[in-house]
Parts: C-alpha cells; structure tokens; sequence
C-alpha cells in the first residue's frame, strides 16, 4: 500500500501539470502519474540524437496563457517564449510568397501577387481580430451549460452574451456566419489571388481531419490565431530550450508546492466504487488512493480505456467512442549538418531563417486532404517547417541545425499498417517534397525521426496521433467539448475530473485547460479559487 | 404619381405565386410577372420532348399543410399523384432495393430497422422544434418588435422543450457532418449513404462537410402535407401545384403576365424608394410594393442596381455563394422502365451504394471535373401519372448532385461526358434502358442558369448552410424580406427558409408587405 | 517608363524603405538625416529644423513631397454614380477640372478614410488618400460600369504651399495659374509632357499640388529649385506639415480619426458629425454609402464631438486627457493633436470628446518635460471656431504674389 494523496492526475502533459501545480499551490497532496520516463507529453523536448534538442511534438507556442506563466513564476522555473519570424511559401514556378513582421513590407510583398489583396490584407486582419478578441475572454472560463438553470450558467451565459453584444450587431452575425464557414470561402471574401488564400488557410487545417473547402475550417484557422506573444495576438513564439521547458518550468512550479510526479507508472483504471473515485491501479499492479482522480489523457482514451465501462453513464461510453479524435498530422524532426540552400532566395536573405511551406493553391490543400481520406498519406503535403535552432541556439550546436516539420495530412491508418517501409516512405515524401525547393537539402540530413499518428498515439498517448485531443468542430467546442453536459471538467463520478485539451478551450498549448480544471476541483472542494483570470486586451 | 397595382410580384417561381396569392387574397391588386412563357420557375413544367412533359423540381417533401390550406390549393385543382414516394436504394448486383418510407425500412438487418426507427424518432423531435420557424419571418438582435423577440424566445424555448438530454444532441448534432450522423447510428454501409442523401442535396456539401448537413436535413423534414418525411407528387406533375397555386392568386384577382422580362426595378430618385418595374419591351409598371422572387443576386445586383444601395451590403449580397452543385436530366422513353431489384420503378431510386462513393463525385465536382461514377436520384413520374407522357411510354427523372458550376474543361466538352457518364450509370442499373431512349433533355447548373434566370443555377438561390441561414439570410438587413431599399422585398429561396417547393418564403413575405401596407 | 515602386518588379521586394522620384534631391538636402516612414516610403522628418521649414510655408514658399500618396483612377460609364455613392458629398454638382476634399464611409456611416477627388474628365476621376483604398473601392465598383485601378506609381507629386508660391510658378512659365481658383485642376506642358497643376494643399495657405510623370519628377524639382531661391523655397518634412495642418483645422488619418474598415474595438472608428463634418454630408443624395446611418446620427446627434481647443499657458497639450473638471474627476476625451502654434502664439489642438460635454468647460491634464524631469499640469481649454490660421490669401483669385 502506496501513500495516500488528495488528488492524482493521470498524464504529465503540461495540461496535467498546471491543473497539479494549481492543486499542489491550493495546499493539496498531489501525484501526478506519468507513463512514459520523463514528462510533458506533447510539450517535449529531448535529446534523440546525440547533440540535438528535438521538439518533437509541438513546436511553437502563441495560446500559453501570460497570466498563467506568471502566476506560476514559470520565469522562475526556467521559461523564456521568444518571438519569431514570419513563414515563407515557396511555389512551384520559382515564386514564393513571405510573411514579413514590417507592415510596409508585408503589403508590397503581398502586392507583388495582387494589387488588391495587397488592400485587403488589413480588412481581413481587423475583422479576425475581432472575432479572435471575443473568443479570447473565454479562454480562461469554464462553459457555460446551455440547458441548466444554474445561477451560475446563467452567469457565464449573461457574460457570454454581454462580450458578444459589445462587438456590435453587425459583427455578431458575421461572427455567427464565421464560425460554421469553410476557411475557403471565407477567405474568397478578402482575396482573389489563390496563393495569397492558400497561405492564410495554411492555419486552417493543421492538426484537422477536414480539408480547406470543409465547412468548419475558418475556426481552426481563428483557433491559430487567437493566441498571443504579449498581447500581440496572432503572433507565435518558441520556448528556448524547447517546447519542453513549458512542461518543466510547470514541473518547477508544482514542485515548488510540494506535488510530485511518478514516472514510467500507466494507469490501468481509475477505480470507482459507490459511485465514486478512489483511486488510480496502475499496469504493474500498484494501487494509488486519492478521492480525486483527474485525468489529462484525451476524452476517448480515459472513457474507453482506464475506466469501466459498468462505471459510465450508459450514453457516456458511446459518446466517448464516436468522440472525433481523428489522426491526420504527421511530423518529420531533422538533424541537419549545416544549412541547406533554398535557391529561390538570395543568399543572406533574412527569410531564410523564417518558416517554410510549399503550396500554390487551395486545391493543392484540399488534394493532400483527399489522399487522407483515401488513408495515405499526402502525395503531395502540406509541411510547416520550422527552423527553430536558427532561433533558440540550445537546439544544436553552432553550424547545426534542427528543423521540425510538421505535415498534414497523415492518417492514422494505411494501407498494409504503418510497417517500418511505410514510415520510411512516408518520411521519404517529405524529403522530397522540400527537396524540390532545396536539392541539397538531403544531403545535410544528420538524423531524423519520422513520427507518424500510430507513433504519437504509442508514446505520447493521443489517440489516433490527434494534436489538439479532439477535432475543433463545432460539435466539439465550448459546452459541447468534450461532450455536452461534460464542458465543466467534471467527469461522470464524483471526483473525477477532465484537464485536457479534450476539454474547453481546446489543443494548443494553452495550459488553460488545466488551469480551468484546477478552478473547477478547488469550488468542489470549496477552498479559494487561485486560478487567474486573463487580463483582456 | 399614380400606383397600378399594390404589389408586383417579379417572377412567377412557386414562391412568387403563393405571394401573389397569399396578398391578392387578402385583397391587394396584385401583377406577377414572370419572363418566362411557362409559369412556375424551377418547378415549372416544359415539354422537353413532343408529348413528354418534366420539371426540374420533381418531388415535395417540403409543401405544408399551411400552406395547402391558406391558399385553398384543392380547391384550385391541387392533388397529389402520389402521397409517398418510397426511397429506394438500388442495388447494382440486382439483388432487392433497400427500401426507406416514413419511420421504416427494409433490406436491411433488424438491428438496422431498430437503429432507423430509433433515429426517425429523434429526427423528428428536432424537426417538430424548429417547425414553427421555417414558415416565420427570422428576428434580428436589434428588431425589439414583439414578432422578432417573441420568434427568438420561441426559438429558445423550444430547443429547452427538447429536455437536457435531447438539446444536448442538438447542439452538438445540428454542426455534423452527415457521415458522423449515419456512423454514430448505423452500421449498414448502403443505408447510410442512402439516409444522407438528404443531408447533402442541392448544396455544394459531401457527406464528411460539417455544419451544413443537418439544417438542411431538417429542412427537408418541413413539409407535413403528407405527413412527417413523407415524399409526395402533384398530379399532373408540378404544373399540377403551379396551376392552382396561380389559379388561388388569380381567382383572387391577380394578374400574371408571361413573356414579360424585367429589365430594371424603377426607383424613385428623390427618395430611393421603389416604384415599379421596367419590362424588357420597355413598358413601366407601377406598385407600392416591387417583390422579387429573383434570387438575390439578380434582385440587387442586375434588377435594382447597386447604385441605390450601401457598398458592404452589397458586398454581402455579392458574396453569397451561388454556384450550382446540382444537374437535372429527363429522359423519355419507350416502355416501362425496369430497374434492378425493383419490381415497379414508383419510388424514389438513389444510385449511391455506400457514403465515399458520393464523397468521390464530390471530390471531382470540387476540382471543376465530371464524376464519371455518379450519385443520382431518379423518380418516374409517369408511373404515378400518365398524362406526362405519350401513351406506352415514361420520363425518367434524374437529378444529379455534385455536378460543378465551373468546370476545367468547359461545358462545351464535358456536358457530353457529364452525359454519358449519366446514361452509363443507368444503365448498369437498369440494363437495357439506353435502348429505350427516345429523346432526353440535360441541364447542367449553366443551363439551369440561363434557362431559369438563377445566378449559378442554383436550387437554393445560394448555398443553404449555417452561415447563410435564419437571420443570415441572404444577409442581415434582407433576412425579414424586406430590404434597404423601401418598396423592395424579397420572396425567393435567397430569403429564408430557403429553396425546395415549400412557398414559405413567398407567403412570409406576403405577411411581411401586408404588415407594411397596414 | 519610371515607375515609383520599379524595384518590387520581379521576385523580391526591396527590403528597405521605398524612395520616390525626388529622393535624390531630397537626400541631398536632408542633412538632419531624420526620416519617418509613409506607406513604405521613406519620408523626411525634418530637413534641418521644422520651424524654419513651417515658417517657408506661411513667409515664403515650401514643397512637400506627395509621391507616397495613394491614386487611382475610376473610369467609365458610371464613375460618376459610383463615386457619388462612395463619398458623401454631392458628386454630381463637380464640374471637370475640379477638386472636392471628401470622406467616404462604411454602411454604418463610419468614416473609412478621407481625401480629394478630382475630376479629371465627365466619366473619369482620380481620388487621392493617405492609405490604400483599392479594396474597397473595388467593392464600391460592384454592379457598376467603371474600371478602377490604382496610378500610385505612375504619377509622382509636390506640394508647393506658401504666399509666394502663385508668384514662383508664374515666374517658371506656367501663365494662368493666377487664374485658378481653390480647387481648381490646371495643365500646362512640362519637358514635353503635360504637368497638372491642382490649387489644393495641406497647410491652409495659399498653395499647388504639382502631378507629373515620374520622368520628369527630377526636373520639376530642379526648376522649382533653381528659380525658387529667389522665392524664399525651401523643402518641407513631415513634422512642419504637421503643424501646419493643425493651424488650418485639417484632420489627419489614424489620428483625429481610425479606418472603420481597420477598427477591431466597437466604435473606436468615427463618424463625420463626430469629426465636425456635417457641412460635408449631402442628405439631398438620395443613396450614399452610409446614408442610412448617419441619417440617423444626425437626428439623434453624434457620441463624440472634435472640438477645436486653445489652452492655457504654453504647453502643447498632446497626447492629454481631457476631464471636465479641473480637480480631473470626469474624464471626457482625449487630445487628438497639439502643439505650440508660434504664428498664433497660442497652445492649440483638437479635442475628442463625449457630445455631452463639449459644450462644457474643458480642461486638459498635461505631462511635460524639464531636463528629464516630468510635471502635470492642468489648463483650461477653451473652444475655438473655424481654423486657427486660414490667411485671406489662401481664397484669393489672383492671389497677391507675396
């Protein structure tokens, strides 16, 4: 018999970890229990090939709630978020299309495909500002439940619709219209010019089992720019160190207050008896006792894996297995020996040490989208490539360099299983794909790991690979996310609990989440709520 | 100056004629003119061929009783051929048809029977809660007019009505895909493609496109003429429905004219008001109320001009989406047409035999390419009502989804390949129907358009989605069907509740222009 | 030919900040070496010092270089429907060879920018802004007969202001342009092209703006120059404008008002009653963009009122808050502009306040600087009519020559 905590929080993904540190500060006994050997869970960094840091899972940041790094001193503990540097898209015709952090710049950049695009650009960022401001309020805020009569639902309902009111009344339909549209025909209401659309619609797919035309797109484009660095919303940055240093400097938090984390311990089931949690059994067959048992792990896997089914509402198991947790990014992780040339831009050019993507056209996107339907992989992907040891030097030494690529779209399921030969092909695709833009690029490769859905859904857990623990579908957003009636953290027996990105607000390393979980158990528990609000812009 | 008439209804579409009726019976001079020489717009009837008569719009699953009765339809000649058409799923093996009618179905497991009615019951909870608003005028936020707050309390209280349990699953199920719906509730590959052939049609939506399928599901689900998801026909096909919807306008005093294009809304320009309409042989007709049945597109764009009203509401107007999804064939034939694994060709036949083989023509119509595998949906009115074809011989039906608007190739090439790609289907479904060809008539969303006078041909007059639906429809300030300008309303499926031979559209409008006259 | 933006040509845009047509003069004049940046361009600050350089504009005479402007040409049919529905003054009624400062604004009557619009033939129009208005000027050509494209980079442009400016471009040959009146167009031939000569300018005194091709853009500099001197010509940067716009009662984009398109906050945009406008909004047109709503504004009166302020003392009161009370309680707005007027020896600038306060008494909480040191202080601002500075000469046809 292991000791006795008051709350255990199952996965130390750096959601799991800010919902631990707010318990642990709250002055609650807290274990958080890790399967794999070291923490962070998407939000990793580590040294897969000797002499490099590898973000390997996410690899750049904009959601992480300020006021949370704050309060939890994660400064203190080791976390700097640099600011980086626009994203270039080369095209196949030699051309390419950059993002400059100048304004003057951007515009004549974008003139150069179309005069009036060039115009609109500032139309098109004022009204995603405003749809991105509004939502902002409610990120860190539980869901309001639309069929309760709760005063306190009522509340957030009355505050909901006071933040919508106060965007006038105009907007709120356009917001309304938004919200459901395809990011390609909303961005058909800004520009003519289809590279300048497939650029901004890169956003609109990343971790999405829908393509550019799929209705419901423009949101997940909204859901990439409504973060912020400073308050500058929309800008993204990278943690130095790594995405890691987000998990550890939460670690350092939690630490600070006492909790503590178990590694290499898997959760078989969260044990329920007379309707309530009592603890966690882990798969070496060790029990763990706290009457509060919070689980990080996305909503599919902790309803259809580590609990009973006999211990679920009935409707509850069979929400959990049509929750749509789709596999369809992928990720290629780069060691590089030197810097490969990209031969569209002038040597020295400053883009060369920005992102990089390959499209033309939205209907590029949308075919890389109808080979993942087909379950292969994208003949012809989508990637984000991200120079991050250009920015943060603790990823390799001088002279070498580590670029992570992000693709879409990858299923989670192929034709003959993922074998080794496909996972090899599937990175293979990739290479070439930049190679058609840098033909050296090859030939700088040190080591890189390919990470297919089947490989993310093994280490980290995800099922079926899914970066944000749910598709961001209307039918999964706000009180309908994870499930509706489940949108305030709360699980389906006393003392259980959800701190996921499975939850409200949704994927992205946000921490708001886990921050929202924490507030949640602490009115439980009826102690003080710590948890801080966002100081809005 | 003086007014002719009350009201001057532009274009004699079925909404046109329910406004006209609906106002001339309630004693308002009416005039509806149409350009056209036959009466009914997309649901009028031509003769394609000598002695074979269709229209594009085939079936009514959405008229309402409301409506029937309103306008005293029956007593103007209106019957139904058929109070039901059952779906049937063809089966390209020849083995029985699956078979879908009301709350039943058969050719499948009984776990599938017991998974459909299950289905149908929660189906029709939803559609019973927003019934009442399909045939409303929608609020708006800033309306604080009893009729918009009273809609939108309404509008809430019924979704409450729902219990917790059942307005959970609509909030959640109004945004799926039509794929999620049908692999949430069952597991027969063919039923499902066959269920959600009503998510999709008409729209430029697939079976995995979110938000849009299940308003337009529901949507279908409005009609009760004949009861809940029931599938009538007119006798005497849709001109059977169009007759006495302008036989009940005229009997009351209405005037329709035919052959009369409009070529320009007169606006006064001391005030900006409407005024009347300029025909296309130049003769002017003055109303106090100018009612477009015209999609939007058409009513501001070419009809009104722009010059009269703000730029992004015209933009708005201007970016509703418009192209068509859908292509219309009719076939006439010799004999009886005989369709694998049906013994009698009375039903509604879709050719779909699992949801990805709609998903794939979709995909092709998304590029600008012809489907060579297409989804169709056919129905063989003659077997219902012989007077639309010579005797011993049948027009077949077909409507075609996911059939682009804008095509690579260009439609001087591929209306032949659409073509064939059509017959071939059918044939590999009905063996031995080429042979029995005699003449066919095909209407692709281009030929809809110039034939029809719709901007991109378009069933709906634009997409019918979450975005362009309710108070967004076609866009904030014309969702009440009356518009910026003074004495210009809409009554066209680009107002809501949208297209589908429902005239709820046109007799809203008819409430808004008597509200106005009062 | 020269075009303005010749160096985006190809697959890469200069990084640096644009230069216009006359930047070879004015890097050699520009020995301060302060620039600011205007539409990518990049654009001087001061030549040497702002007061000397003002000073040309109300003693003798000083250009301004206007290139980075934005201009485009509406064409056709319906150019003139189409821009009496985009602005809001009556289009109708401008005669050919005519100029109308004019606003244009959002279907909610918001201001989206200002700027002239000349009339340069019965279909044809150039509209001339400080920022970019392609966008929606194309949607502003929905269902019209026009063709609008955007002639920025193929006209370069001065602004010649100052009393002794009619006298300069006389002496340079271009006979009749006494004969201009305020807001008239004029052509003249210029190195075997044609030189359009405006009376219209940006300090409120008399002055011209001059539009020539590119090609000829060093040439024009050059005469003015050479037979200038003798005029008192001097060049002027951007913070001399500036305070010379602000005597005249001008408004400035982005500062005594936002772009409605460019507004993310509800209502941080304007509308014309707003900015004191009113004169401007021609209800007689049946339909405007905007009409509808300020309509509407008019009959229950504006939110906010830009008022005209002198204050107390000799601090320039920029970037203060405005209160109603002197002990600072009620705050009501904020200063637009301020400065130190040194021809009107007086503290002046624009206030944005609540309409409910601006006939009250206003007072302004100022910050300001000694040798690094801050101190507050507050003045009483009191409401002043009309511009600060509008000198007779600047209506007069001819106008006198110095």
């Amino acid at each position: 018999m292991t000791k006795k905590y008051d709350a255990i929080v199952i996965g130390a993904g750096h959601n799991g970890l800010t919902t631990a540190a707010y318990l642990a500060k709250s002055g609650l006994d807290v274990l958080v229990v890790e399967k794999n050997d070291y923490i962070g869970g998407a939000a990793v960094s580590r040294e897969l090939h000797d002499g490099w840091i590898y973000s390997n899972c996410s690899y750049v940041c904009s959601l992480l709630r300020q006021s949370i790094h704050r309060d939890l001193n994660l400064t203190k503990h080791g976390l700097m978020i640099v600011p980086y540097m626009g994203t270039t898209n080369f095209t196949r015709n030699g051309d390419y299309l950059a993002e400059y952090p100048d304004e003057a710049m951007q515009y004549r950049e974008v003139r150069r495909h179309s005069k009036r695009d060039a115009d609109a650009m500032h139309r098109y960022y004022t009204d995603l500002m405003k749809y991105a401001k509004v939502i902002r309020h409610f990120l860190l805020r539980t869901p309001a439940d639309p069929t309760s009569f709760k005063p306190r639902d009522l509340q957030e309902m009355a505050f909901m619709a006071k933040k919508f009111m106060g965007m006038g009344e105009r907007d709120i339909y356009e917001f309304m219209r938004f919200m459901t549209m395809s990011a390609a025909d909303f961005l058909a209401e800004y520009f003519e010019n289809d590279l300048i659309k497939a650029f901004y619609a890169t956003s609109s797919i990343i971790g999405t089992a829908l393509g550019v035309y799929s209705p419901g797109t423009a949101y997940v484009l909204l859901h990439h720019v409504m973060g912020d660095v400073d308050g500058a919303v929309g800008a993204w940055g990278l943690a130095r160190g790594g995405m890691g240093s987000i998990s550890k400097a939460i670690h350092g938090a939690l630490q600070e207050h006492g909790g503590e984390v178990m590694l290499e311990a898997e959760v078989d089931t969260i044990i329920v008896k007379g309707g309530k949690t009592k603890g966690v059994a882990l798969t070496n067959g060790s029990v763990i006792e706290a009457p509060i048992v919070v689980s990080n792990l996305d909503p599919k896997r902790t309803f259809t894996k580590i609990m009973n089914k006999e211990d679920l509402p009935e409707d509850l198991y069979k929400k959990a297995k049509d929750f749509k947790i789709r596999g369809s990014s992928g990720k290629v992780n780069i060691a590089l020996k030197g810097m490969p040339d990209f031969p569209t831009l002038p040597k020295g050019h400053m883009l060369r040490n920005g992102s990089m993507q390959f499209l033309d056209s939205l209907e590029r996107m949308e075919r890389a989208y109808d080979d993942w339907k087909h379950n292969r992989w994208s003949q012809d992907p989508f990637i984000e490539m991200t120079q991050s040891s250009v920015w943060d030097p603790t990823h390799a030494a001088p002279g070498n360099y580590f670029v992570s690529c992000f693709i879409q779209y990858c299923p989670r399921e192929v034709e003959g299983g993922w074998t080794e030969e496909n996972k090899q092909a599937f990175g293979k695709t990739i290479i070439d794909q930049i190679s058609n833009y840098s033909p050296n690029f090859k030939d700088h490769i040190e080591h890189m790991e390919i990470r297919t859905p089947y490989d993310i859904e093994k280490e980290v857990g995800l099922t079926e690979g899914n970066i944000f623990q749910g598709e961001l579908t209307i039918d999964q957003l706000m009180f309908n996310r994870p499930f509706p009636g489940y949108s305030q953290y709360r699980g389906p027996v006393k003392g259980m609990y959800m701190s996921g990105s499975g939850t409200h607000p949704g994927g992205g390393v946000s921490a708001a989440c886990g921050a929202n979980a924490a507030r949640e158990i602490l009115m439980d528990l009826k102690r003080p709520n710590i948890v801080p609000e966002d100081e809005n812009d | 100056m003086s007014k002719q008439y009350d009201a001057l209804v532009i274009g004699a579409g079925h909404n046109g004629l329910a406004c006209a009726a609906k106002l001339a019976r309630a004693g308002k001079k009416v005039m509806v003119v149409e350009a056209n020489a036959e009466l009914g717009g997309l649901a009028a009837t031509t003769e394609f061929a000598e002695g074979f008569k269709a229209s594009v719009a085939h079936t009514l699953p959405q008229l309402t009783d409301k409506l029937v009765k309103d306008l005293e339809l029956h007593k103007h000649g209106f019957s139904f051929a058929s109070e039901h058409l059952e779906t049937l799923g063809l089966k390209e093996d020849g083995s029985d048809a699956l078979r879908v009618t009301g709350d039943t179905v058969t050719g499948v497991s009984q776990d599938q029977v017991d998974a459909y009615k299950r289905y149908s019951a929660q189906m029709q909870k939803f559609a019973k809660a927003i019934a009442a608003f399909w045939q409303k005028k929608p609020p708006m936020i800033g309306d604080k007019s009893w009729a918009s707050v009273s809609t939108g309390i309404q509008f809430g209280l019924n979704l409450r009505l729902l219990g917790k349990t059942d307005m959970r699953e609509f909030t959640r199920m109004i945004a799926l895909p039509a794929q999620d719906v049908m692999d949430e509730q069952f597991e027969d590959e063919h039923l499902k493609a066959v269920l959600a052939w009503d998510y999709t049609m008409g729209n430029k939506l697939a079976p995995r496109s979110p938000n849009n399928a299940m308003i337009n599901w529901l949507y279908r689900l409005a009609g009760d003429a004949s009861g809940f998801n029931k599938l009538p026909i007119a006798k005497g096909g849709m001109k059977g429905l169009i007759d006495a919807l302008a036989a009940s306008a005229t009997s009351a005093g209405a005037v329709i004219k035919t052959n009369a294009a409009v070529k320009k809304v007169v606006v006064d320009e001391e005030t900006a008001t409407a005024v009347g309409v300029e025909l296309a042989d130049g003769e002017v007709v003055h109303a106090k109320a100018i009612i477009s049945n015209a999609d939007p597109k058409t009513s501001f764009i070419k009809l009104l001009g722009t010059r009269y009203i703000d730029i992004q509401f015209t933009h708005r107007i201007n970016r509703t989406r418009t192209d068509g999804q859908t292509a219309k064939m009719h076939i006439a034939i010799k004999g009886e047409p005989k369709f694998n694994g049906v013994s009698r060709a009375d039903g509604r036949m879709i050719i779909a035999p699992k949801m990805s083989y709609i998903e794939n023509a979709f995909d092709s119509s998304k590029y600008g390419e012809i489907a060579q595998d297409p989804a169709m949906e056919i129905v063989v009115p003659t077997m219902h009502d012989a007077s639309l074809a010579p005797e011993g011989h049948h027009v077949i039906s077909i409507t075609i989804p996911n059939v682009p608007y804008k095509v690579k190739a260009g439609w001087e090439t591929e209306k032949a390949n659409l073509q064939s790609a059509i017959l071939n289907k059918l044939e590999a479904y009905a063996p031995g129907i080429k042979d029995q060809i005699v003449a066919s008539d095909l209407l692709t969303p281009v030929d809809l358009e110039s034939r029809y006078n719709v901007t991109g041909g378009h069933w709906h007059h634009g997409e019918l989605a979450l975005d362009a639906w309710w108070m967004n429809r076609p866009t904030y300030e014309a969702s009440q069907y009356k518009t910026p300008i003074d004495g210009f309303y809409l009554c066209g499926a680009g107002a809501h509740p949208g297209g589908g031979v429902m005239g709820a559209a046109g007799s809203n409008a008819a409430d808004v222009v008597l509200a106005a006259s009062k | 030919m020269l075009t303005i933006d010749a160096k985006d040509q190809g697959n890469h845009i200069d990084l640096r900040l644009q230069q216009s047509p006359f930047f070879p003069r004015i890097k050699e004049l520009c020995l301060s070496e302060q620039w600011t940046e205007w539409n990518g361009y990049q654009t001087p600050t001061y030549f040497l010092d702002s007061y000397i350089e003002y000073y040309a504009t109300r003693n003798t005479c000083a250009v301004f270089d206007v290139s980075p402007m934005k201009k485009y040409i509406i064409e056709g049919p319906d150019a003139e429907v189409m821009m009496n529905r985009l602005t809001v003054r009556d289009v109708r009624k401008q005669k050919v060879g005519r100029v109308t400062y004019t606003v244009w604004c959002t279907d909610e009557g918001r201001i989206i920018d200002d700027g002239t619009l000349f009339r340069l033939a019965e279909d044809k129009f150039m509209l001339c802004a400080a920022d970019p208005n392609l966008d929606w000027l194309e949607l502003g050509a929905i269902g019209m007969d026009v063709t609008v494209y955007e002639n920025s980079y193929d006209m370069a442009a001065l602004a010649l202001q100052g009393p002794t400016s009619c006298a300069l471009l006389k002496k340079l040959g271009f006979t009749g342009i006494e004969n201009a009146k305020p807001f008239d167009i004029m052509y003249f031939p210029f190195e075997g092209g044609e030189l359009m000569i405006s009376r219209t300018g940006f300090t409120g005194d008399l002055g011209y703006e001059l539009w020539v091709d590119p090609n000829d853009a060093l040439a024009l500099w050059d005469a003015l120059f050479s037979t200038g001197f003798e005029y008192g010509i001097r060049a002027m940067g951007d913070e001399s404008l500036d305070m010379a716009r602000i005597e005249a009662g001008l408004l400035a984009p982005a500062v005594e008002f936002n772009s409605a398109l460019h507004t993310v906050e509800f209502r941080h945009d304007q509308t014309p009653f707003e900015l004191g406008l009113d004169w401007m909004v021609n209800f007689k047109k049946p339909s405007f963009s905007g009409r509808e709503a300020l309509l509407k504004e008019k009959e229950q009166g504006p939110k906010w009122k830009l008022v005209k302020l002198d204050f107390e003392g000799q601090k320039s009161a920029q970037g203060s808050l405005l209160y109603a009370d002197r002990k600072c309680t009620k705050e009501i707005g904020y200063v637009t502009s301020g400065m130190w007027s040194s021809v009107v020896k007086a503290s002046i600038g624009y206030g944005f306040v609540k309409a409910e306060y601006a006939d009250g008494p206003i007072f302004a909480e100022i910050y300001y600087q000694k040798e690094m040191r801050w101190y507050q202080k507050v003045v009483e601002g009191r409401k002043h009519e009309g511009a600060f500075w509008w000198p007779d000469r600047a209506r007069q046809t001819p106008p006198a020559d110095t």
